[in-house]
């Protein structure tokens, strides 16, 4: 049977390895953990704080069906992704996945897979904040962003 | 009746976040309704004026500007993500 992602979208901060229990706890079967989190940089000491904002109830559903491919793609275990929103400062986290699997390259590939995804089709945006409390302007997409992401239906078909 | 919710620069722009609105008959896709907001004033006129850079998703699933929206319960209208 097909494992269930564990997907939260949220505006507390996570632990990590809380998250990891949860995920490892009584499991015999996994031999790989891999854990993903981005954080909030203070871009050269500039930004004040990054602004998150989501659609609610589709940034579930999109994340779930990220999870989902990458648990049947890499045959993981399990899979945890965690998002968060609402106005988060430098040094704190802001994304968490976790991907388990029997093997390391599944895990590690499971992990990325999600992030390249939840990039360019998880609805969230970002705004900046200036360390003056100046609102700045939205985070512009990346080309880059959607090369990573096309590389798993292009190059790896 | 369609329910229309925005986000981001797009809800900035519009200056709200969600409208409820009934559309022409005429309106069929995605890229109909958009020319079709275009036109209700100068603040959805100035979020839409690039619909390249527009994201739609209906009932809360991605959709391309050339598919139909009958039976749309709630369209979504946002710039490119950057989550993560």
């Amino acid at each position: 049977m097909t494992a269930e992602p564990l997907v939260k979208v949220q505006r507390e901060d996570f632990d990590l390895q809380t998250e990891i229990d949860r995920l490892t706890n009584g499991r015999l079967d996994i031999g790989a953990v891999v854990t993903f989190s981005g954080l909030c940089r203070d871009e050269g000491g500039m930004l004040g704080a990054l602004e998150l904002e989501h659609y609610p109830g589709m940034a579930e559903a999109e994340i779930t069906r990220i999870a989902t491919l990458a648990i049947e793609r890499f045959d993981l275990r399990c899979l945890t992704a965690i998002h968060r929103y609402g106005k988060i400062s430098p040094g704190e986290n802001i994304v968490l996945v976790i991907a388990a699997a029997s093997h390391r390259q599944a895990a590690f590939d499971g992990a990325n897979l999600v992030m390249d995804f939840l990039k360019t089709s998880a609805p969230f945006w970002k705004k900046e904040h200036a360390k003056d409390g100046k609102e700045g302007d939205w985070i512009s997409a990346r080309d880059a962003d959607d090369a990573a992401r096309d590389k798993w239906t292009v190059d790896n078909k | 009746m369609t329910k229309l919710v925005y986000f981001a620069w797009v809800r900035e722009r519009i200056g709200k976040g969600e409208e409820e609105i009934s559309l022409p008959a005429d309106v069929v896709t995605v890229g109909d309704l958009l020319n079709h907001l275009k036109t209700l004033g100068e603040e959805y006129e100035t979020a839409l004026q690039f619909p390249d850079a527009i994201r739609v998703a209906i009932n809360m699933e991605h959709a391309d500007h050339d598919e139909p929206i009958a039976g749309a319960r709630e369209i979504g209208i946002f710039p490119p993500m950057t989550g993560g």
